[in-house]
């Protein structure tokens, strides 16, 4: 029994699969008490699945859980607050509409009427005794980021968990941020909570984690000490071999000015900027790389310039070639079909991929002509031609799909994405823009993706790419623009500067800056847009 | 002049009663993000078994060679009229709940299906009756308007406030306990979370099922009391086919205008009641009065349209509304 | 509860997704489905004292016995057909029309504009064109209306619709007390069309028929094989990958709502100049509820809206054999649809998800 007690939480063979895919399999897993244990694993290796089966929101399939020793059942997320688990998900689970503490006593048992001077007090208090700065009767939906993470961390603090679960906590925040964010969980640790933090950021694991917990494709590989271990073993265990970082990054002499954006400005939904004033160009033949904080305005920057975005100023002037003659066009405030009619041929892969680039329900022939089903004269479609290209890309490819009348959305990650970049690349482009194309993907498909950006580049095309890891955009990109709430804070070269001076210009703006690290060439494209 | 105005008031309470019951059931509903567009119906089923309570209650009565008792008759109408209005909705939770079907269809067909239930019954009561029903004077009486002592005497206040039949009390007493309800309760704040972010009261431990369940029951219970009043006040006990005939949909439309706020519901209800009945009070020379009768329908649009141009955050269509939750769903 | 000893480790119920399903499989389960469905209403049945198999066998009969019944049934169903056509092509984009009844009534409103006031000026033939087109148009306007709104503002398009239904109504008790009002009588009702302005009979029922399946045809080809049946289907999934694919969604949200109305608009013409020969309060007779129930147990496709549609009409005619034959009000046809859309409703889900009772895993490759 001594044996067992000394662990919070152990998982044994947990199995749980959704239709045919199996997102944990056979999975152990076990949480001392008072450690901090880093689970560890690229997307789509089952983090988040095994814990959403700790905290109730899934049910194994097969498999045991024990807590404290005890052998539970995990039905729903109150079973889990009954035993003291909470989770912080990463996406905020919080009420807008309702205040920070009104969201913090939620679903809790008490009093039949809400005193809510009494529990702004209680919430005021329990802050303060973590170091949080909190306005307890803040809608939600006026709260930035970190304070919505913060009443996320005072929810479950509330509810007495002694069993925290944060899922990629820092995904959302600024190094200072986590910074603090870390010296809270440590002040936790101290107080004898036993913590669990989902990460694929070897870095953070080496600075917060006990111990730290390898998933790979949904199986337990293994757990290590994090004192004895180092960032390359964890990365061996964590994709399965070693691997050569080194992604291609090809010279192409011929750079001429595809897109030249001066001064775009838009608003979000609450009528804060969401770009202010960007200005940048992108030539054929470079991977321009675009690096951010979630949320630094990489979507509306995306969508805008693909016409579907409402701007509020600035321009996009496009030029490049169409039949043979040189074209100039200003696109900016036409609709996608507008542009095409132009002759301009700009392929985009949204990060929604099956909310906007693809449609779930239809199959691969379906979604292959959702660009190009206009292209033929007539009423009716012509669902021949999309199939030839349909079956090509699932050849080319390497698509793994029962075939072409698959809906897309029965498709696994890496295979929807590879319809969606195939059939943007199939209508042969002279500008890409692709957003956040390898998140969720597992290391094959994402280097296939690369090649792929690399061989478009070769072939003259100007890609866009917005990314979220930073040593792949820096081993990528010939140039990276840095995105900070909605202002371009600069445009570097990524062989002239570290990583930590790219982390620092994500969370900071020199206005004077500016104009400095900015290329030849958009200097000039400043003038033109002055005298035009 | 001043007369004109006010039996128009008197006549705009009593005509935006049901009205208010149905909305306030509806809202109720809606605010565990259930949109249930059989208001309609349930009001039809609330409407004929409230009716028919009564009528049996009296038969039974009356054959045992007593008296009935208006009391117990205006109580068991209530009663069964709750129960059928949630038999509806415990349907309609069923199948979008627990068997996840799409919420408008079920809702449309749950308005088929009760208006057919209120429409057979009807006429089959009737039929069996030899040729209509009707309850006594008796029960009539209960429903018809009450003197309370002292309050109803005090001039024109009395009449203009305290001379109703109970069912409007008991609605406005309904209108206040949900307002508090939805603002002060525990419960109603769980209940507020579950129909703006399902997924987050589940996280908060909130059994998302057995919320949804209670509230579109109970709501579909106050929808059916609405009914019930329409074929007990408004037709005074007769059934007449078809009596609710659009009044749910205006209650659906109705909650649009109290903008989900019980409270607001009691004066959009009145300012409703007043637009289906002004043409008998305010005669406007050459506007036909069929014509007149559009003025509600008219005026429900219109605010459709204006309220969908300017969004608001806080008074709005609960965020998860028409959606059905899945834990699972991936 | 003899089970009580088996430690409690799942819960008693779980539901899982269904990888695929065959497609007999999904039709044997809706086939049971609905027999449920009259099982159930052959409870009510025998709760009011009759025997289900003979009401039941009275309604079949009621609705195909004779040449005339065949003909009540059919003209029954056309309206129900070409209306849940209408339906779908909203309903394919998510567009939750349930205006068809206010729809149908504007287009009889205006189809009687000729028919009534211009019949001694144009032949049969062009007065009919006229007819059909004055339908169509008004039907489709009246539908165009909540689209624009939709597409403009986000107007909740589902009261908006419904709330068209009244108004459309108000207009025709309008029309039959003051300028419509037939000359001469004392009951407000409207003039009949003449003799010779009505729809040509084929086969006993008016040609509306052969348009009906005409239409069967050719909407099942729109919404297969052309550009705007392809650009619906875009938009019904999502309006951000429609937007992202060049469609211009508010384009299509006021095209396909003008076709829906105008269908039904033509219903309302049909009934006008084909069935009723004047036009009541009763003209569209709840046809535009009850065909949304059609167009969804159809799932949208034509050729089951032919069948569900000629089924529902049955219902309709065989509950009023009933009402004669057993004393069981006609009501009784929407209360069965009730039950048997309830029941169909249901049944979806045991198509998409398989349940896995407590104990009894199963072994899945």
């Amino acid at each position: 029994m001594g044996e067992t007690t000394e662990f919070a939480v152990r998982m044994h063979h947990v199995t749980k699969t959704f239709g045919k895919v199996v997102a944990n399999k056979d999975v152990d897993l076990e949480l001392r008490d008072g450690e901090i244990l880093a689970l560890l694993g690229e997307n789509g290796s089952g983090k988040t699945t095994l814990m959403n089966m700790l905290s109730g929101i899934y049910f194994p399939d097969h498999g045991e859980i024990d807590v404290h020793g005890k052998q539970v059942t995990i039905r729903s997320p109150r079973d889990a607050f009954e035993l003291g688990i909470g989770m912080i998900h990463q996406h905020f689970k919080l009420v807008e509409v309702l205040t920070a503490a009104e969201n913090i006593v939620l679903g809790l048992d008490g009093k039949a009427t809400v005193n809510r001077k009494e529990i702004n007090q209680k919430v005021r208090d329990l802050a303060s005794r973590y170091g949080f700065e909190l306005d307890p009767a803040k809608k939600v939906y006026n709260m930035a980021v970190s304070e919505k993470q913060t009443v996320e961390i005072l929810k479950v603090l509330y509810r007495g968990a002694d069993i925290l679960i944060l899922d990629e906590p820092t995904a959302v925040l600024t190094p200072q941020e986590t910074e603090k964010l870390f010296a809270v969980l440590r002040n936790m640790k101290k107080d004898g909570k036993s913590i669990i933090i989902i990460t694929h950021k070897l870095n953070e694991v080496m600075a917060i984690s006990d111990r730290v917990a390898i998933l790979r494709k949904g199986e337990y590989i293994g757990v290590v000490d994090t004192d004895k271990t180092n960032q390359a073993q964890l990365t061996e265990m964590m994709v399965g071999r070693p691997i050569s970082l080194a992604i291609d990054r090809p010279k192409v002499e011929e750079r001429p000015e595809r897109l030249q954006v001066i001064g775009l400005t838009c608003l979000n939904g609450d009528g804060v900027k969401a770009l202010d004033n960007v200005s940048f160009s992108a030539y054929g033949g470079e991977i321009l790389g675009v690096a951010g904080i979630a949320g630094s305005g990489q979507r509306e920057l995306c969508e805008a310039i693909a016409g579907l975005y409402p701007t509020i100023g600035g321009s996009v002037l496009y030029t490049g070639e169409h039949e043979g003659e040189p074209i100039k066009e200003r696109i900016l405030g036409l609709r996608p079909d507008e542009i095409v009619k132009k002759g301009i041929s700009m392929a985009f892969v949204p990060e929604d991929r099956l909310g906007m680039g693809l449609v779930a329900g239809m199959d691969m022939t379906d979604n292959v002509m959702l660009r190009s089903y206009k292209n033929k004269k007539g009423i009716f479609v012509d669902r021949k031609a999309p199939k030839v290209l349909a079956e090509q890309l699932i050849e080319e490819l390497e698509i793994v799909t029962p075939g072409v009348e698959t809906p897309v959305g029965r498709l696994s990650g890496g295979n929807v994405q590879k319809v969606l970049l195939g059939r943007e690349i199939a209508l042969s482009p002279s500008v890409l823009i692709v957003a956040y194309p390898v998140r969720g993907l597992d290391i094959n498909s994402s280097y296939r993706i690369y090649e792929l950006l690399n061989e478009q580049k070769k072939k003259g095309v100007a890609v866009i790419f917005i990314g979220e890891d930073l040593d792949v955009l820096m081993e990528l990109s010939d140039r990276i623009m840095v995105l900070c709430g909605g202002k371009v804070s600069g445009i570097v070269d990524p062989k002239e500067v570290t990583k930590e001076d790219i982390g620092l210009m994500m969370i900071h703006v020199e206005d004077d800056k500016l104009a400095k690290d900015e290329p030849e060439g958009n200097k000039t494209a400043k003038k033109e847009g002055v005298e035009s | 002049m001043l007369s004109t105005l006010n039996s128009l008031f008197i006549a705009a309470v009593l005509a935006g009663t049901p009205l208010l019951l149905g909305a306030l059931g509806e809202i109720l509903t809606e605010k565990s993000g259930n949109l249930n567009l059989g208001v309609e119906g349930m009001m039809f089923m609330g409407a004929i078994t409230g009716l028919a309570g009564s009528y049996y209650y009296e038969q039974a009565v009356t054959k045992g060679g007593g008296t009935p008792s208006g009391a117990v008759s205006a109580l068991i109408a209530l009663l069964v009229s709750f129960i059928a209005g949630s038999f509806g909705a415990l349907i309609y939770s069923f199948l979008t709940i627990s068997l996840r079907a799409n919420q408008n269809v079920t809702g449309l067909t749950l308005t088929i299906f009760g208006t057919g239930f209120g429409n057979f019954f009807g006429e089959y009561i009737g039929l069996k009756a030899g040729g209509y029903v009707t309850v006594s004077g008796i029960t009539k009486d209960a429903f018809s308007r009450l003197h309370i002592p002292v309050l109803s005497d005090i001039p024109v206040i009395g009449k203009l406030l305290f001379q109703y039949n109970w069912l409007v009390y008991f609605a406005i007493i309904l209108a206040v306990v949900m307002t508090w309800f939805f603002n002060k309760s525990r419960v109603g704040l769980n209940l507020r979370a579950i129909g703006e972010d399902p997924a987050t009261a589940d996280a908060a431990g909130i059994n998302i099922t057995k919320y949804k369940y209670i509230a579109t029951v109970v709501g579909g219970g106050i929808c059916g009391i609405g009914g019930m009043y329409m074929s007990m006040v408004t037709t005074k006990g007769v059934w007449v086919h078809g009596c609710v005939s659009g009044y749910g949909w205006l209650a659906v439309a109705l909650v649009i205008f109290a903008t989900w706020s019980p409270a607001r519901g009691i004066l959009v209800a009145l300012v409703f009641g007043g637009l289906t009945i002004m043409r008998m009070y305010v005669k406007i020379p050459g506007l036909p009065a069929q014509i007149y009768d559009m003025a509600p329908y008219v005026a429900t649009i219109i605010v459709l349209v204006v309220t969908s141009m300017r969004q608001s955050k806080e008074h709005a269509q609960p965020k998860s509304c028409g959606l059905n939750y899945f834990r699972e769903e991936r | 509860m003899s089970k009580a000893h088996v430690q409690a480790k799942e819960p008693l119920i779980r539901m899982v997704k269904r990888g695929t399903i065959s497609q007999e499989k999904a039709w044997g389960i809706r086939a049971i489905a609905f027999v449920l469905s009259l099982i159930t209403g052959g409870l009510l049945i025998l709760v009011l004292g009759h025997n289900p198999l003979e009401v039941y066998k009275a309604m079949v009969i009621g609705a195909w016995g004779s040449r005339t019944v065949i003909h009540e049934t059919v003209k029954l169903a056309v309206p129900l057909l070409i209306t849940a056509i209408g339906i779908s092509f909203a309903f394919k984009m998510k567009f939750w029309n349930i205006g068809a009844e206010g729809q149908i009534l504007v287009g009889a409103v205006a189809a009687g504009a000729f028919g009534l006031f211009t019949a001694h000026i144009f032949p049969k033939l062009p007065l009919v064109v006229l007819m059909m087109l004055a339908g169509m148009v008004a039907g489709g306007l009246y539908g165009l209306l909540p689209a624009v709104c939709k597409a403009k503002w986000g107007t909740n398009e589902t009261l908006f619709t419904l709330m068209l239904n009244y108004i459309a109504l108000a207009f025709i008790k309008y029309l039959m007390n003051g300028p419509w009002k037939a000359p001469g009588s004392s009951f407000p009702k409207i003039a009949m069309l003449v003799p010779g302005a009505r729809l040509t009979k084929v086969l006993g029922v008016h040609w509306g028929w052969i348009l009906a399946l005409v239409l069967v045809v050719v909407s099942w080809i729109y919404f297969n094989k052309t550009k705007q049946g392809y650009e619906i289907a875009v938009v019904g999934e999502s309006n951000n990958t429609a937007r992202y694919a060049g469609i211009n969604v508010s384009k299509v949200f006021r095209r396909t709502m003008f076709l829906s109305g105008a269908l039904c608009g033509l219903v309302g013409m049909l009934q006008f100049a084909g069935a009723d020969y004047t036009i009541t309060e009763g003209t569209a007779g709840g046809v535009g509820f009850t065909a949304i129930t059609v167009a969804w147990l159809a799932k949208m496709n034509p050729y089951g809206m032919l069948i569900v549609s000629v089924f529902i009409a049955m219902l309709e005619r065989g509950s009023n054999t009933i009402q004669t034959n057993f004393k069981i009000p006609a009501s009784a046809s929407d209360l069965l649809i009730g039950i048997i859309l309830f029941f169909m409703l249901g049944c979806e889900f045991f198509i998409t998800y398989r349940l896995i009772f407590r104990g009894k895993e199963e072994h899945h490759a």
